[in-house]
């Protein structure tokens, strides 16, 4: 509880609910949570989020999920945050449902053993280490998909901030990136046939961009047995950025424009406008999802 | 007729299944449950028509629970296509049909109850590489069957799922082929399609063609994964050429590897056209490797001779510590007391210094001095030139621990409890603060901050001040001393663990399982940690997700530390060699035998490689 108490600044946000109306504007979310940021010093981590259906589709399948937290005082905390973004896929609603279950386990799973635990004044030994939560996490989301949602699936991409490290758990085609100055980098890898044609050199980089076949996942939460989840650390980009997103955002706006976007903002909100934004103007096929966590500098 | 794998469990759970103790259609005694999948369970069940025998079967049993009315239409044409063909095969490795029936709304398969076990649950209960020989002989009878299915009349049968989870080994040691019932669906074009079961099926399967070159491929992936125990099911599609086999199992014979790796080729074109023609290489294989006649030759092949010494130098007793290099002159304790210095362009003695107590560390070098802990209970500081003291200081208990230099202070920790920080000039203490045991592991400092396992199990991180930041328990000793990479500590335990924490809180980010106990330290080079463990193997591991890149497995155990140079790991063993391996494969390159157990760490400097051995030798051997 005293961790509780020390806690200057929470920031509680769930998207998982689809969106069924057909919406020609964007439908940005966050402004709802504007106090947070008069709460805002350097010290701490700045989040942004985007989610919108996009012009073509009618429904809104993508789910994300933020969790932020810091603490100061005699024992601070460098801040922690838990980072979602999930794409879910499968007709008669079972994507929304798909992607919004996902997101709700392990959201539910690594806040219970994550945060909840480990910040507890004598934290239990507990005996996992957090990639093997993450990936526990993430493959109770994947028995939840295929026990409750059946034809339904979806990516997900989770990443899991502790003081200087972020765990990611990812599986599909939402990306997150790392932002630093001049550079930014995908840091996880496409589960995608095409995308694993193009590395091995069969598909060129334009064939890859408009191939009928883009779509197809090769690892899918809710896909059943076998699902292998990659887990890792990245150092976390003091200073930079971490931006998780759907295919609706890295699919239709280029990586330079996307970055000439977060380096021009003032704030990660608006910078996840702006990503909407783009999005829609490029045509706005499919449903756009994006979070952007600003990290401190020191 | 299968067992139950581990990635099947757990999937049919909410399913009821059949209790033992029923009698379907009067005739058949359900006894257990063998295995659930998906879309099935299979029982173990007896006939009793045959009542004076035990006549076993397999009964396989439809559970589809999908409410959509097209896909259970679709399940059960997929159930009743799989009986239907298997009515129709005849081949030894493949299990006979006996009945089908309908009951209560369910379909059931009776088929040949096969007492074996099947290859993935073989490559679960071991855990070492399986000859090649056997392997050989099951992939001329998989080339057998599938030669079988794919001329089949009128239509050649694709068997499409061909993995090691679907091949079982009878109680004759023949492979059986099982699970006819693919039911995959290909809807290409749209998201979310699920494909095909991931790392054995051929890159064709993927855009929905199923031909015999397919299940070529599947059967070759299905080989790389026997022989090199790399599941492709977690690694990229089509990555097997990232996996030479031969450079995880160089047991492997050169021949039997080009004959996967031509069934692996990504274009259908480039396999062999024709199963018969793929057993034909098997058996040239065979042949030219004689390996179904004579005994297999060791997995090491021992190439010391490669390495000469350039000088060896002999002590009074054994040398269980690691040198330094500086300037020239080799420093090295030893369990006789002494701390010696050498040249080490020549071996020539150039003094030696003597504590009352063995030394079993590494000595460290600052400002003109050298620093060694004894188990004399002090720390000696010598002149780095004459090994002339400058200063002792006393601790309550041995010291094991080799002493590091920062900031002006000396961090070393001591069997009475304590971790000791000394001013390096003066040799007064700066603090000493008491922890839960002995400790042998030596610090390391980062940003003013001090990390050190213990012999009690815990791992303490203290600030400069000699306050105590965190504390991480671990269940058994922590002798490892750890090394920091990227805002990470990395240590092994006696707990046959390699932790990976994040400094600044100590969360546990990830740990590996060894196959033993570890009291070596790990060390960090190009992304990978390097370490060395009681299971006598050396492990690399990629830090990003703890995956194991290689071990490389040793006569003894390995309580000694790697080190990394250029594309190399130098690494000692208790038996008795120094090994060095390459960085990226885990092959062996050289290895030099001394005539006693290596404990230390080896040093290098210019093109040489030091090592000290329990032979009493310290031993220096140029880098070709």
């Amino acid at each position: 509880m005293q961790f509780l108490t020390k806690t200057l600044k929470r920031l509680f946000e769930y998207f998982g609910r689809s969106d069924t109306r057909t919406s020609f504007t964007d439908r940005t979310s966050g402004h709802a949570n504007a106090t947070a940021w008069s709460l805002t010093c350097e010290q701490s981590i700045q989040v942004g989020t985007g989610h919108s259906t996009g012009i073509v589709r009618s429904h809104n399948e993508d789910a994300l999920f933020v969790l932020t937290g810091n603490a100061f005082g005699d024992d601070p905390l460098d801040g922690f945050g838990l980072f979602l973004v999930a794409d879910g896929m499968g007709g008669h609603r079972a994507g929304e449902v798909a992607s919004a279950v996902s997101v709700r386990t392990v959201a539910r799973r690594l806040t219970e053993d994550t945060i909840v635990n480990l910040l507890a004044q004598e934290p239990q030994n507990n005996d996992l280490s957090i990639q093997d939560i993450l990936r526990l996490a993430l493959q109770a989301a994947n028995q939840a998909v295929v026990d409750q949602v059946p034809g339904g699936g979806t990516t997900l991409t989770a990443a899991l901030v502790l003081d200087g490290q972020m765990v990611i758990g990812h599986v599909g085609d939402s990306r997150a990136y790392v932002i630093e100055k001049n550079s930014m980098n995908a840091i996880t890898r496409d589960h995608s046939l095409v995308e694993r044609l193009r590395e091995l050199g069969q598909l060129t980089d334009e064939e890859a961009a408009v191939h009928p076949q883009r779509n197809v996942l090769y690892r899918a939460i809710g896909q059943g047995a076998n699902l292998e989840i990659d887990t890792f650390t990245h150092p976390v980009p003091k200073g930079g950025f971490l931006l998780i997103c759907s295919d609706g955002l890295w699919g239709e706006v280029p990586e330079d424009v996307i970055y000439r976007i977060i380096s021009g903002s003032n704030h990660p909100q608006e910078a996840c406008e702006a990503l909407v934004r783009a999005a829609n103007a490029a045509g706005g096929p499919d449903n756009i999802t994006a979070v952007l966590v600003r990290f401190p500098r020191d | 007729m299968r067992k139950s794998t581990k990635a099947l469990e757990g999937q049919t759970e909410h399913l009821e299944r059949i209790q033992p103790g029923t009698t379907l259609q009067d005739r058949y005694l359900i006894l257990g449950l063998l295995g659930a999948g998906g879309m099935s369970n299979v029982y173990k069940g007896r006939d009793l028509h045959f009542p004076n025998v035990q006549k076993l079967v397999a009964i396989k049993e439809m559970t589809s629970m999908v409410s959509d009315q097209t896909m259970h239409e679709m399940i059960v044409t997929n159930f009743e296509r799989e009986a239907d063909l298997l009515a129709t095969l005849s081949h030894p490795a493949i299990p006979r049909i006996y009945d089908y029936f309908i009951h209560n709304n369910s379909l059931y398969l009776v088929m040949e109850f096969i007492d074996g076990s099947d290859l993935e649950a073989l490559l679960a209960e071991t855990d070492h590489f399986l000859p090649e020989q056997q392997v050989v002989e099951w992939a001329i009878e998989l080339c057998d069957v599938l030669s079988y299915l794919h001329n089949h009349q009128p239509e050649p049968v694709v068997f499409r799922d061909m993995k090691p989870s679907n091949i079982m080994i009878d109680q004759h040691s023949h492979i059986r082929l099982i699970d006819f019932g693919i039911a995959r669906v290909f809807q290409p074009g749209q998201k979310g399609t699920m494909i095909g079961t991931e790392g054995y099926s051929p890159p064709e399967q993927y855009r929905g063609e199923a031909s015999p070159p397919g299940d070529i491929y599947a059967l070759g992936a299905t080989l790389h994964h026997l022989l090199t125990r790399r599941d492709p099911r977690i690694e990229p599609p089509f990555s097997f050429a990232e996996r030479p086999i031969r450079e995880i199992n160089s047991a492997v014979s050169p021949e039997l590897e080009a004959v996967i790796n031509a069934s692996l080729a990504y274009d259908p074109k480039n396999r062999y056209p024709s199963a018969e023609q793929m057993k034909q290489a098997l058996m040239g294989v065979v042949q030219e490797t004689g390996i179904l006649v004579k005994p297999r030759t060791a997995a090491i092949v021992s190439q010391g001779d490669l390495v000469e010494p350039i000088w060896t130098f002999e002590c009074e007793d054994e040398i269980r510590g690691t040198p330094i290099i500086h300037n020239g002159t080799l420093y090295i304790g030893c369990y006789d007391n002494n701390l010696y210095a050498l040249n080490a362009e020549t071996g020539e003695f150039l003094w030696k210094y003597a504590t009352e107590g063995g030394i079993t560390g590494k000595p460290a070098f600052e400002s003109d001095m050298i620093f060694v802990g004894s188990e004399d209970q002090r720390l000696h500081a010598v002149t780095a030139e004459h090994g002339k003291l400058v200063w002792m200081y006393y601790a309550e208990g041995s010291i094991r621990s080799s002493p590091v230099v920062s900031d002006g202070h000396v961090f070393f920790g001591a069997d009475d409890n304590r971790i000791h920080v000394v001013n390096m000039i003066t040799g007064r203490r700066a603090w000493r603060e008491n922890t839960s045991g002995p400790i042998w592991s030596s610090p390391a400092v980062f940003e003013e901050r001090v990390f050190f396992g213990c012999e009690s199990g815990d791992f303490y991180c203290y600030d400069f001040r000699g306050e105590q930041k965190w504390r991480k328990k671990i269940k058994r000793a922590v002798t490892s001393s750890p090394v920091i990479a990227n805002g990470m500590v990395y240590f092994g335990s006696k707990d046959w663990t390699l932790y990976a924490l994040e400094i600044e809180n100590g969360w546990q980010v990830w740990r590996f399982r060894m196959g033993g106990p570890t009291i070596s330290s790990p060390a960090f080079a190009e992304g990978k940690l390097f370490i060395g463990c009681g299971d006598n193997n050396i492990y690399a591991i990629h830090a990003k997700h703890a995956r194991e890149a290689w071990r490389f497995t040793t006569e003894h155990q390995v309580t000694g530390s790697p080190i990394a140079h250029e594309d190399s790991i130098y690494c000692g063993s208790v038996d008795g060699s120094l090994y060095c391996i390459d960085f990226r494969s885990g092959r062996l390159r050289w290895r030099f035998r001394t005539e006693g157990a290596i404990t230390g760490t080896p040093a290098i400097e210019n093109s040489k490689v030091f090592i000290g051995s329990t032979d009493h030798k310290v031993y220096a051997l140029l880098l070709v």
